[in-house]
């Protein structure tokens, strides 16, 4: 692979808040998108082209040729406006467009963006609408959804690295535990902690003149099938992100150019992307051929290792996604990932912060806009604007996002321009 | 190169209690469901084959939560055909909440059933069955 005609990096950035939205996937792109260009110092005009990760928005909403309706939104009639599909992997594949088109010299100032609004579809149509992502002749018909894909990855893990199937469940509630906790500080985040979460049922239950659950602490709770109930064995309701709604945006400049615009250019130092077909593709749920290819592409590209990640935002759509992204991005060795939660590795202040955002499991995953508000947080990490939430000097950050049954894989590594 | 097994030869096997697949002349693979080239070596020299229609389960779930058009509690699995290919499938035969890891690398044969089509799905649908 080749390098790139020119350095690339972030300038400005922009996020709605993820959850259950009243506005519709346009109307969520254009704050997202208006935030992302005036904290850029720029005009809509400057703008020269614009990549948006939207995954089903066609489905949903009933929206086609979306990129053309969000460009118009911003007022840049006549301009090159792109729809960039890869299921959950959309935004971040959308930002690698961009810098690629930014790159080969035709641009020079893109906006790369991503908006899905899925709460609208309720429960089942929106799984139904997910199930469009497993193959449709060869595995969606089997009613399969995507708890009942990382479900199986969960059971395919306890069997492989022979670890009983309650630790690993156990090591499973400890990330959606820390997710939760991370995400509560952050005014984006889609829910609060899950000891807020325990505190708001009791007081329910209470009010309601219901008998109070005693639960003794978070893994209590999280062991009451009652509350967490089964979803896809061996996955609860706590282990699977929610279906959300939002939008987030970056504005994205060659150096020479971001340095005039902004003190604090987050440069684009590597990135990769891989895809591998669905599940009947794959040789081992462990080992996702999609991530090892385009995680190997991004470290390659940065010359970097995963020793020199400081904190890193991944695709934690289930908790057992989460352990098994840790050790395809190199963190931790194969089958080791369960220990290192155990250990308190990727907590704040741990080996590697993981998912400071809260992730998609508690910040939400609006799948289209993810990997871009991944991007959003990993630039305000290096740049130190992340409040009670800030993984303290923080000078490289790397996003994972995955679309489909482990079908589409897409990295970027961040580093500080100053 | 014309697609040498399509879905619907592929179905109709099926339908006629055949397992189609394909096997690579160039290095031996065996294909199962059908694609346009071997996934290991990139030929399209390939020769529809009948499989054996058995092998044994590497993972599974049971999902509780369905998408619309299904009913829960679905078991599902993903399985290794003897002549090497993964598949996706409904395990048949059981009852889905007595699962267990146990039933990891147990042997089945496969079937198939006949899934109604929806607004989406572009016709028909069928899926894989195993039974134990």
């Amino acid at each position: 692979m080749g390098r790139l005609g020119r350095e690339i990096a972030i300038v400005g950035v922009g996020m709605t808040p993820f959850g259950r939205s009243k506005k519709d996937q346009l109307e969520m792109f254009g704050e997202a998108a208006m935030d992302a260009i005036n904290g850029s110092g720029l005009k809509p005009k400057d703008i020269e082209a614009l990549f948006l990760g939207n995954a089903v928005g066609d489905l949903s909403e009933g929206q086609t040729v979306i990129a053309s309706h969000a460009i118009a939104e911003i007022g840049l009639l006549g301009k090159a406006a792109t729809r960039v599909e890869g299921a959950c992997a959309a935004g971040t594949m959308a930002i690698i467009m961009g810098v690629m088109a930014i790159a080969s010299g035709r641009y020079d100032i893109v906006l790369a963006a991503g908006t899905e609004r899925q709460t609208v579809s309720g429960t089942a149509f929106a799984t139904r609408i997910m199930n469009t992502g497993p193959h449709h002749f060869y595995e969606e018909p089997t009613g399969l959804t995507f708890p009942g894909i990382f479900a199986m990855m969960a059971h395919y893990y306890a069997k492989k690295y022979d670890v009983p199937l309650g630790e690993l469940k156990d090591a499973m509630a400890k990330v959606a535990i820390k997710n939760h906790k991370n995400g509560a500080k952050n005014p984006k985040c889609q829910f609060p902690s899950i000891t807020d979460l325990m505190e708001k049922r009791k007081a329910k239950a209470k009010q309601e003149g219901k008998p109070v659950p005693t639960w003794a602490d978070e893994m209590d709770f999280l062991h009451d099938s009652k509350v967490n109930m089964m979803i896809a064995q061996p996955l609860q309701l706590f282990d699977c992100c929610p279906i959300s709604d939002g939008a987030a945006a970056v504005v994205l400049a060659p150096v020479d150019i971001a340095r005039k615009l902004t003190d604090k250019p987050v440069i684009i130092a590597g990135f990769g992307q891989g895809a591998a077909g669905g599940i009947i593709t794959q040789r081992d749920f462990t080992r996702l051929i999609a991530r090892e290819s385009s995680a190997k592409q991004a470290y390659d590209m940065a010359g970097l290792t995963p020793k020199d990640i400081d904190v890193c935002e991944l695709h934690d759509c289930f908790t057992i996604a989460e352990i098994v992204a840790t050790e395809g991005l190199g963190f931790f060795d194969f089958g080791e990932g369960y220990k290192a939660v155990e250990r308190g590795d990727t907590v704040m202040g741990g080996k590697i912060p993981i998912n400071p955002s809260g992730g998609l499991k508690a910040k939400g995953h609006p799948v289209g806009a993810t990997g871009v508000a991944q991007a959003y947080e990993i630039t305000n990490q290096l740049r130190g604007n992340c409040g009670e939430r800030q993984v303290e000097g923080a000078k490289v950050g790397m996003t994972d996002t995955m679309g489909g049954p482990f079908a589409s894989v897409a990295n970027i590594i961040f580093k500080r321009g100053w | 190169m014309e697609y040498k097994l399509i879905y619907t030869a592929y179905r109709d096997g099926l339908k006629e209690g055949k397992l189609l697949g394909l096997k690579c002349n160039q290095c031996g693979t065996y294909i199962c469901p059908p694609r346009k080239v071997c996934p290991e070596c990139q030929s399209e020299d390939l020769d529809i084959v009948e499989l054996s229609g058995k092998g044994e389960i590497l993972t599974f779930t049971v999902v509780q939560v369905p998408p619309e058009g299904f009913e829960s509690p679905i078991a599902i699995a993903t399985a290794k055909l003897d002549e090497g290919p993964w598949v996706v499938g409904n395990v048949e035969g059981v009852d889905p909440n007595s699962l267990t890891m146990d039933i990891i690398g147990k042997r089945f044969t496969v079937g198939y059933k006949e899934i109604p089509a929806d607004y989406i799905s572009g016709g028909d649908r069928m899926a894989l069955t195993f039974k134990l």
